[in-house]
Formats: C-alpha cells, structure tokens, sequence
C-alpha cells in the first residue's frame, strides 16, 4: 500500500504501553502494537467458536445463529461447552477484543502525543456491554442473565427481559438514556448542517468561518456554544446515552424486581398532592 | 488556590440526599431468579427474597379441623333451612360451620350470619350471601378445575379470616377524575389497579366482569381486516399489569413477548390463566354482582355495585394461592361430586 509523502512523518517510535519495540510497526496502513495482536488473536478465536457452536447446532442461516448463555442454575460457574460454555468462551473472547482495541488507540494516540479522549469514549461503549454481560449477571448471580449472541434473539431476549420489569418505559435510567440518544442525533445535525451551510455558500461568495457559525446561533436562540464547546457537548451527549443505557439495565433486577410503573410511587405519594 | 470550600459542602450534601433518595426508593441484591424458557430467552422471574418473606406470613394456611365422621343422622333432620348442606352427617355439618366461621366471621362468631337463639331465620342478608358462595365454591371446585385444579378454593382462599375479602373491585364514578393529567378515557391516575402505570384503571368491567376480547395482536401484516384499537391495546396493558400484580410475576411468567399471541411459545401457566379469567367472568356475573340487591349500601361500591373478585381476591401477590396449600382436601363438602347448580 502506498503512503502519502507526509505521512512517515508521523510513523514515529515509542508510545507502547506493553511490549516496547516489540510490536512496535505498521502492516500496510495500520499500526500494529501489542495490543493489535491481542485484539486479533481474540477475535480470530472468539469468531471461529463462533462459527464452531453455530456448527455443532447446525444452524447457518445468519439471522438464526445464536449463542445462548448457560441454564440459570450454573450460577456464576463454568458451564459445560455446549450448554452455555460457548457462550462464556466468546464473551471473554469479545471483551479482550475490546478492550485490546481501546489499548490499541491508547498507544497511537500516545505515539501521536494527542488526548486519550478517543479509547475513554470508547471504553464507554466496552462498559455498557461489560454491563450486560458481567456486572449484572455477577450482582444476580448466574452468568445466565446474560444476553444471547444472535441476531433475533437479542432482541427477543431484550423485549422479554424488559417485560420482566412490565413496562420498561418506566425506568428512570431508561428515559435519561432515550433522552441522550436523541439529544446527541439532535446535536449532531444542528452541528452538521450547520458546518455545512458555512462551508456552501451562494457561487462566487468566500466560505464563512466560526464566526459566521457563532454569529447563526446568537442571531437564532442568543448563544453559541462555539468551535470547541459543540465537540465537548457532543462527546458528552454521546457518551450519557450510553451511560445510561448501563444504568438503567444493572438497575432492572439487581435494584428493583417490580414492574418500573411501581417504582414511581414515591412520586405520587408527595405530600404536594398524594391524597 | 481559589478557596473552594463551600463548593464542596454543597456537592457533598447533594451527593447525600441522592444517596439517601436512591436507598428509599431502590431495592438492592442479592435478589432470587427463575428461569421458564430456553437459556438466553430472559423468560425469567425475579423477585427479591426479602419480601418474599412478608408474603410468606400473611399467605398462610390455617391448620384443618379434625375430621368428621360421616355416620349419624343427616344434619337435615336436626336443622330447619338446610337445602345445600342437609345431606352432610350432623358432625360433618358442625364442622364446616365451624370452619367457615373461623375463615370467613372469626370476629362476630356464629352471629356474622345467624340469628342468635334462631339459626333458621333466613332474614339476615350475610346468610343468604353466604349460602351462594358455598354455591359458588363448589362450581368453582367442580366446574373450574382447569383453573384451580386439585387444590381447589375454600372460603379462607378469598376471606383469610375477614368478612369481605380484603382485595376486591367495584365499579368507579364515570368522572372520578383527579389531577390535570386525567383523561376520559380513565387513563393517568396512576393507580395500584394498573400497578401505577398510567394506563386505563378499570380494567375489571370490560375483562372480568364483561367479555371483551383480550385480543390486540394484528393477525394481518396489513391495516385491512384489522379492528384492533390503541384504547383496546391499553385496556389490555392494564389487565395484564393486574393479574402480574395479582399474582407476583412478571409478563413472562405466561408470554413470551416476542408473541405474546402466540401459544406455541407462551408458558403453560397462560392456558391456567385464561381459564381464570373466564372463571371471574362465570362467578362475578352469576354468583356475586347479583348479590347487590340483597347486600346493603356499606357493603356495596361507590356505584352501588356488589363488591366483586379479581385475581388479587385470591392470589394475593402468589401465583398459587396460599402457596398451594390443598385446604380443599381436608373438606369435600366444598367439592360435591354431582356438579353444583348454578
């Protein structure tokens, strides 16, 4: 693969967090690193048990394949493989994949001398799925609770597990968490379009700056939040939602066992107006 | 440094008062599951072992009085008034009164239904209500069966030592309607009926006492044919957030939510249910709403109704009444082989 002249300059030594000059180097545009091997290494493997479980069921039409997680009465045990081991296998496999690649962005983010904001945002997306999968199940006890590796059956597993609670809308942590997603596509187009809108303007007209930006949204609602502040805002957004959606799965069944509706009751008991 | 001190304070005592707000409010584990489906299908119950405690102690059976001889002279011979259970030995009738007095009137003794000095006199209303719910007992334990199975009911089933069973429903005013979110449609009260949900509050007219479908599901991928309503779908909602309530379980106790139409994917427990609720619709309509004429206006609803049975009446928060406890057996009486008469 061919590089462009201003690159190599970038291609620099050091910045590892684990292996030294080891793994230090680039195949074709990606940068190795220790923490590149790890994440092929768990991904390879957690992909062909995968595709060895799916085997073993006999099931090849994509939609269908599903690793499910063990019986509940394995508790937080290891399962035999072909009752929930497969599935055991695989989340370890998946959470070193992950946390390898954000390791990975540490180190090219260090080898550049730039911020580690990009394996932190990361990292919140490896913590809502490490919730899912770790922290729940361990705070009720069996690796059960869990949620199967296919493509349908997530989501049923998802609608059933929400009526657990009755109806999940209830959940607090679960309006906060809709909430940031929709606020963060909202940021996101008013951010987008208005980048856009600068940099078009009529034929024969100079492209406009921050300046004309700022000045479109003191014109509109008084205040601009900026250059910089948008991007802040947006990270932060994006990464509440997630937050949130961790929140409001680890509190259905290890903090509340209810239908969600009933957790309201303190909110109607008031003395403002409870009756 | 910018002193910050009473910046400080005041995030700590924030932080206090959320902690103190999410302790009031939340549960914490460990907490107990059950799983009722494949692995993975999160078709699982989940309760929290603490509480389960309280419902253990209210949720008691009492112990059964000791057996009757069936021999002797039939009651019918000693007593004046005795159609539904003349044919009982005498020991055999002095039992079940004594039992049902224990279950039903431990407080008023033999006077919550007879006259004193005139046992026969038929001019006390809780006699005659009593005598139809015996009626009713029996259809239940003969009829229903699909329902209550082996174990049956009792009056201790519903009244657990009361007069008036403790949970029960009649029909509200029209516009009982509080707070500004209250809508025609009997929606946003949040109350326990719907477990506070917002949906609509009375669910029992339409579903237990009336026969309306409990069918919302599309069966057409296309709007064409389809007579389902969104009112419908949450009325729905709303009869199904009772019987959970009712019962302690969560929807997938009998769906599997991915259909919940379908029974080839449901639990066996919904074939119980939907039994159960065709056997309110039996004994509310022919057994306890006609009651309202003989009952008197404190022992009616606020619309003059006869207070009537819903699933609370008898699951009390357990999905097997008292635990299971087979009380039926220890009283035949109560499940006379001929079927009971309407």
């Amino acid at each position: 693969m061919s590089m462009l002249s201003f690159e190599k300059k970038y291609r620099v030594r050091g910045g590892t967090l684990v292996g030294g000059d080891l793994f230090d180097f680039w195949v074709g545009p990606f940068y190795v690193g220790f923490f590149g091997v790890t994440a092929v290494f768990f991904t390879v493997l957690g992909t062909a048990l995968i595709f060895y479980s799916t085997a073993l069921d006999g099931v090849w039409n994509p939609w269908k394949i599903s690793i499910a997680p063990p019986d509940l009465r394995h508790g937080l045990g290891l399962a035999p493989l072909r009752e929930g081991g497969f599935w055991q296998a695989i989340t370890v496999c998946a959470l070193g994949a992950f946390i390898s690649w954000a390791l990975r962005q540490a180190e090219i983010a260090r080898k550049l001398g730039m911020g580690l904001h990009i394996p932190f945002a990361f990292g919140m997306a490896i913590f809502a799925y490490f919730t899912l999968v770790v922290i729940r199940p361990v705070l009720m006890g069996a690796w059960g609770h869990g949620f199967p590796y296919g493509i349908w059956t997530h989501l049923d597993w998802v609608s059933n597990v929400g009526y657990q609670y009755l109806h999940f809308h209830y959940n607090p942590a679960h309006m906060l968490a809709v909430t940031f997603f929709f606020t963060t596509t909202l940021a996101l187009s008013l951010h987008a379009s208005l980048v856009l809108a600068a940099i078009n303007p009529r034929k024969g007209e100079p492209v406009k700056t921050s300046e004309h930006e700022n000045t479109f949204f003191r014109d509109a609602i008084g205040y601009s939040i900026g250059l910089l502040g948008i991007h802040r805002l947006g990270l932060f957004v994006a990464l509440s939602a997630g937050f949130w959606s961790a929140v409001c799965i680890v509190i259905s069944g290890p903090f509340w066992t209810h239908g969600w509706p009933e957790w309201w009751g303190w909110w109607l008991n008031l003395p403002i107006w409870a009756r | 440094m910018k002193y910050r001190f009473p910046a400080a304070v005041g995030l700590a005592f924030l932080s206090f008062l959320g902690l103190i707000f999410v302790m009031q409010t939340f549960e914490r584990p460990p907490v107990s599951s059950v799983q009722q489906g494949f692995r993975g299908t999160g078709m699982v119950q989940v309760a929290n072992p603490r509480l389960a405690a309280m419902l253990r102690d209210v949720n008691q059976a009492p112990p059964a009085l000791e057996a009757a001889s069936a021999d002797g002279d039939r009651a019918s011979t000693i007593y004046e008034n005795v159609p539904l259970l003349g044919h009982l030995s005498i020991e055999q009738f002095g039992r079940l009164m004594q039992a049902m007095t224990e279950w039903v009137s431990p407080e008023a003794g033999c006077n919550g239904c007879h006259v004193e000095g005139n046992f026969a006199a038929e001019n006390v209303y809780q006699k005659q209500v009593s005598r139809r719910m015996i009626q009713m007992v029996q259809r239940i334990n003969t009829q229903w069966t699909n329902h209550v199975e082996a174990v049956g009911v009792t009056c201790y089933t519903c009244h657990r030592g009361q007069p008036v069973p403790a949970a029960h429903w009649a029909a509200m005013p029209e516009h009982g309607a509080r707070g500004m979110a209250a809508s025609a449609d009997r929606q946003n009260l949040g109350l326990p009926s719907v477990g506070l949900a917002s949906l609509p509050h009375d669910p029992y007219s339409v579903y237990l006492a009336g026969g309306a479908d409990i069918r919302v599901a599309t069966r057409t991928p296309l709007p064409s044919g389809n007579r389902q309503t969104i009112q419908g779908t949450e009325a729905t909602y709303g009869l199904m957030m009772h019987l959970s309530q009712a019962l302690g379980v969560n929807c997938t106790f009998c769906h599997n939510s991915r259909s919940f139409a379908s029974w080839e994917e449901s639990n066996p427990h919904r074939q119980t249910a939907w039994y159960g609720i065709r056997m309110l619709r039996d004994i509310n309509a022919d057994y306890i709403a006609p009651l309202r004429d003989i009952l008197p206006p404190e022992r009616r609803g606020p619309m003059g109704d006869a207070l009537q049975a819903n699933c609370a009446t008898c699951h009390r928060g357990l999905s097997e009444p008292l635990y299971g406890a087979p009380m039926l057996r220890d009283y035949p009486e109560l499940a006379p082989a001929a079927a009971a008469p309407r």
